[in-house]
């Protein structure tokens, strides 16, 4: 048996910083991310799939929000920041090698596309903000131009809501340094998440009885592949490196048991699925409005227990018994 | 690429912390901050201990994964050298590298919010001068040079003693090196 016991001088957030590298703001933006990302790709894939008409809400109302809530989203972002008037750096270079320039470039990208996608059916979802915008010069223009190559926009809309479900996962999953975020599963179970958080939004707000039951079993498909993504992450580190088999503790035997398979997993995968299956069999209406903000609130307990769980997995095997408050004795 | 390596020997270090004092003083490191610090490792079970003493930093990568994640470029090499250093005006506060280094060794300066670390005392090294902790070491445990030259004290030392690199299952390649 080997005891390692780690004393050092400077046990401070600031030499250790897994204690305060990301707070709040980055599981909101993460979550925020995923939601836009979820939004835009089913509201293409509706267009491309021409189930326009049976899909109302999810195509002309819904898209209007994802630029609304990836800008909340990009504010969560910059109130990350420690040197806010440096902001404009990430736009002065492209680093190839960082995910995080890739995502500030891809962000800027998603504006425009999304915008396209939001004119292709704004007369139908608003009508009244349609006109309102359409007597700004250029927009009545601009309106047709993408109401004229639907499909084409859709497509873009698909591949860059594609893209940004992943880049967020992508993001954590590329820093070797952090075990617990190491796992190439993470962006296709972020991506899954961003989508059944689409998902449910249509079926909380949609009006029509029909769209609500497609959003609701795209949602429990959705799900389904959520918590089989779920189960190969958990394989995947658990069959990993020794640090990524040490950080699985963080959800087995430790601080993040309960969030992890209580919270996202059990209130936010399995219980919806259940609650879904019922409804569509027995078709009870009070679930559709209780199910949707479960499986919202489990996809942000998914990034909430990832970043903060990520940050505290390391490589480094020793345990710290330095207690700060035994300094208060010297004094 | 000149290949800046630093060598502590642990057999010679007691653990007296001057070099982490003297850290702070040369590149005035604000009070609750540091650029390097000292692990005493106990290993065993009683009575039956083993301690080791380590003066731990920046392992200033030959594959740095803080310079790979830098989104902004703020985290750059020195003159082409493997010393990394971070450059506080193009530094946003990300956080993307402090994430991203295996050894914990970036952190914030308060209040000003940009990230800083051990620089291996680039400034001493540009003229000819050791960094200030190996400079200070009373046991002289501690060496710095080029692991390019074959002739050079880090390099006679890693060719002749047994040693350790921390973490290197990282990949980062780490030019901070242990001998025992």
């Amino acid at each position: 048996m080997i005891e390692e016991i780690l004393v050092t001088t400077t046990q401070n957030s600031q030499v250790h910083p897994h204690l305060s590298v990301w707070s709040w703001e980055i599981p909101i933006y993460l979550d925020l991310g995923g939601l836009t990302a979820g939004i835009l790709v089913l509201g293409a894939v509706m267009v491309l799939l021409g189930r326009e008409a049976d899909n109302r809400f999810a195509v002309s109302k819904l898209p209007l929000w994802a630029p609304i809530v990836l800008s909340v989203g990009m504010l969560m972002l910059f109130l990350d920041l420690s040197v806010k008037e440096n902001v404009l750096r990430f736009y002065g270079t492209f680093r190839w090698t960082s995910p995080m320039s890739w995502g500030s470039w891809a962000l800027l990208l998603v504006y425009p596309v999304a915008i396209l996608m939001v004119l292709v059916s704004l007369r139908e979802g608003y009508p009244r903000l349609a006109r309102i915008l359409e007597a700004i010069p250029g927009i009545t223009a601009l309106t047709e131009f993408a109401r004229a190559r639907r499909r084409g926009v859709a497509l873009f809309t698909l591949l860059v809501g594609v893209f940004l479900g992943l880049y967020t996962g992508i993001l954590l999953s590329s820093y070797v340094a952090r075990p617990f975020w190491n796992s190439g599963v993470l962006p296709l179970l972020f991506l899954a998440s961003g989508l059944s958080a689409g998902a449910a939004v249509t079926m909380l707000l949609a009006r029509d009885e029909g769209e609500q039951r497609r959003f609701a079993q795209i949602v429990i498909t959705v799900l389904s592949v959520k918590l089989v993504l779920v189960a190969l992450y958990v394989i995947n580190l658990a069959t990993g490196s020794r640090a990524q088999i040490d950080s699985l503790q963080l959800i087995f035997d430790g601080p993040f048991t309960t969030p992890f398979w209580v919270l996202f997993v059990g209130v936010g995968i399995v219980l919806p699925i259940i609650l879904i299956a019922l409804q569509l069999r027995i078709g009870r209406q009070i679930w559709m409005l209780v199910t949707p903000v479960l499986v919202i609130f489990g996809g942000y307990t998914l990034r909430d227990v990832m970043v903060k769980a990520g940050q505290m997995s390391t490589f480094r095997s020793y345990e710290n018994v330095f207690d700060p408050a035994l300094l208060s004795l010297l004094q | 690429m000149t290949r800046y390596a630093m060598v502590i020997d642990t057999k010679s270090c007691v653990g007296c912390g001057a070099c982490v004092v003297a850290c702070k003083t040369e590149n005035k490191v604000p009070a609750g901050l540091n650029r390097d610090w000292l692990v005493e490792l106990t290993r065993g079970t009683f009575p039956n201990l083993t301690t080791e003493y380590r003066s731990e930093r920046c392992n200033h990568c030959s594959n740095p994964t803080c310079l790979w994640a830098c989104p902004t470029g703020a985290t750059y090499r020195w003159n082409g050298s493997n010393i990394i250093l971070v450059e506080p005006s193009k530094c946003t506060g990300c956080k993307a590298c402090i994430a991203a280094c295996p050894y914990d060794a970036r952190m914030i300066m308060r209040p000003e919010g940009y990230v800083d670390k051990c620089t291996f005392c680039h400034h001493r090294v540009d003229k000819g001068m050791d960094p200030a902790c190996v400079s200070t070491c009373p046991t002289g445990c501690m060496y710095f040079g080029d692991l390019d030259d074959p002739k050079s004290k880090v390099s006679e030392l890693l060719a002749t003693r047994r040693y350790k690199a921390p973490l290197e299952e990282t990949g980062n390649k780490p030019n901070v090196f242990y001998l025992y």
